[in-house]
């Protein structure tokens, strides 16, 4: 069996549902009966500021919970974007939610997916799903999970709050979907 | 197969004492472990058990010495600087031999120190803490699915030895999320009647349970040493160690807890390398598996310890292998942790260094 493990950092402001994305990840990867291992970052954080989590998915036993270079990162705001871009590793992925990121990846070795996530949740009618706005274009494009198994991590997470709840986030999830594009390196200047 | 549902440690280790049977838990805040409390404060009400925030580590750990006494089974939980606090309690509960589970989720001292996780409470664990002439049976789990399966071992260890259990974790393992496989508990010994519980005296002897012992003048002398009897058999008993590719290794790292999880990462990076690098990791830190540790000395070149502390754990390798191999060390404390790239720096470094080459001891 050859060893297959991505590690995988989300980010964006307090709020923007950072660790529901985690959560998320991770419920699917364990429907898929593979390995996983989250963390949320804790410490003296200050409100406002940037609030991120790693999750690392494998299919084999996962030796350290850090993840000091992503080999993905899912980035809802433009501080995240400086903080996090330099520690993606090379020929890694970015996600960028355009919304709230004015600018291109500075590096020309990353793909680089580009969803409007929050401008897309206004539409659909509730701000807070743009993380799983950002989540449908992140599965759309890269297949890490299937959708399948997202949207039953969804439902499992949602459906003990409110019902209506997870039909906004399926509709956001194949939103994301839809209206994303994946510039591979070559593509970006 | 049970069922995997995704828990941080912290509620993994409080789910599992739920299922073991656990009924009390006192606690005072502190992070990282706040989610134990939280977690206990909802779950208790639901089995019929007690929860209390106590109004300091203090109140809470004599809480437990109550709940102990009176039969059932109990915790606590803190962190470092809480943890020390409790360490009065701690020998009281030790002296009065009384089973209970007390957890640490270590974070970086000395002092008040800070939020991130740390293993530099280790001589504190596993050599006293408290006064007097007493051991914790302490363990330290690698992953959330063995924290709670320890757990639920923890409080039959603790009542067959009639002896307090601690489980030294750390800010990592408290805080990371991991599928569990939930399993109904299950008794793993065959446990002895709780003769010496303050349950009502009607129909029977009083009992008491102390720790003061003034008469007769050598009754304190005894009593240490039933306790010493009591520790040895618990080391011949309960030794539990873990080893990994061990076998043909010229470097063998030792670690415990959540480094040692790195340092598996560390070991497999090596030997895609070819370098032959294996490891050994206690999970019973008191009573420390000299044994194995000893045996894996003989045949290996050289040990490195590593560990979240300026040089703790190290001291007991060192005693248990009885200087039959050289020892390297890597290891700070505050907060910081190894990453499987510093290790295998520092096995790299070890294969060339002149002892390497001197072969074999």
């Amino acid at each position: 069996m050859d060893r297959q493990e991505t590690k995988i950092v989300m980010a964006g402001f307090g709020g923007q549902g950072i660790v529901v994305i985690g959560n998320i990840l991770a419920r699917a990867a364990i429907i898929e009966d593979k390995n996983v291992v989250g963390m949320v970052c804790y410490g003296a954080e200050m409100r406002g500021g940037t609030a991120n989590a790693t999750v690392i998915i494998s299919n084999d036993e996962i030796a350290s919970p850090f993840v000091n270079h992503p080999d993905m990162a899912i980035i809802l705001n433009g501080p995240s974007l400086d903080r996090f871009e330099p520690e993606i590793s090379q020929d890694g992925l970015v996600l960028m939610n355009t919304s709230m990121i004015s600018r291109d990846p500075r590096r020309s070795d990353l793909a680089c997916i580009k969803v409007n996530a929050t401008k897309i949740a206004h539409e659909i009618g509730n701000l807070r799903v743009s993380n799983i706005v950002s989540v449908g274009a992140f599965i759309e494009h890269t297949r890490l999970l299937s959708i399948s198994s997202i949207e039953q991590a969804i439902s499992d997470l949602f459906s003990n709050k409110k019902a209506e709840l997870v039909e906004v986030n399926l509709k956001a999830l194949h939103t994301g979907a839809e209206r994303s594009t994946c510039l591979q390196p070559l593509d970006i200047k | 197969m049970g069922k995997k549902i995704l828990l941080k440690g912290n509620e993994v280790m409080s789910e599992a004492a739920i299922q073991a049977g656990c009924r009390f838990f006192a606690g005072y805040p502190i992070t990282p472990q706040n989610e134990v409390p939280e977690y206990m404060s909802r779950r208790m009400p639901q089995v019929g058990g007690v929860f209390v925030q106590a109004e300091s580590e203090i109140a809470a750990i004599n809480m437990v010495f109550g709940a102990s006494a009176a039969g059932a089974r109990c915790m606590t939980s803190s962190s470092s600087p809480g943890i020390s606090l409790k360490q009065e309690g701690i020998s009281y509960i030790a002296g009065a031999e009384l089973p209970c589970l007390i957890a640490n989720m270590q974070r970086g001292g000395p002092g008040l120190g800070n939020i991130r996780a740390s293993q530099a409470d280790y001589f504190q664990a596993v050599k006293g803490g408290g006064h007097g002439d007493y051991r914790l049976i302490v363990l330290a789990p690698a992953s959330t699915q063995e924290l709670y399966n320890l757990t639920m071992n923890a409080f039959d260890w603790a009542d067959y030895y009639r002896n307090p259990v601690l489980m030294l974790g750390d800010g990592i393992l408290g805080q990371m999320t991991e599928p569990v496989e939930i399993l109904p508990y299950e008794p793993i010994l065959d446990l002895p009647e709780k003769d010496f519980i303050l349950d009502g005296c009607k129909g029977r002897d009083p009992r008491v349970v102390k720790t003061l012992v003034l008469r007769p003048a050598e009754g304190l002398v005894d009593h240490n040493e039933h306790l010493q009897k009591k520790y040895r058999r618990i080391e011949s008993e309960l030794s539990l160690c873990d080893e990994y590719r061990v076998e043909d290794a010229d470097i063998v790292i030792a670690a415990y807890g959540i480094t040692s999880r790195i340092a598996k990462g560390a070991v497999r990076m090596a030997r895609e390398k070819g370098m032959k690098v294996g490891l050994i990791r206690p999970i019973t830190l008191w009573p420390f598996p000299k044994e194995s540790f000893k045996k894996v000395a003989y045949d290996t070149s050289q040990i490195l310890v590593v560990e979240m502390s300026h040089g703790q754990f190290i001291e007991d390798v060192k005693l248990a292998i009885e200087a039959a191999c050289p020892v390297e060390f890597l290891g700070k404390g505050g907060g910081w942790y190894p990453t499987e790239e510093i290790i295998l720096e520092k096995i790299e470094s070890m294969i060339t260094s002149p002892v390497a080459a001197k072969g074999r001891v």
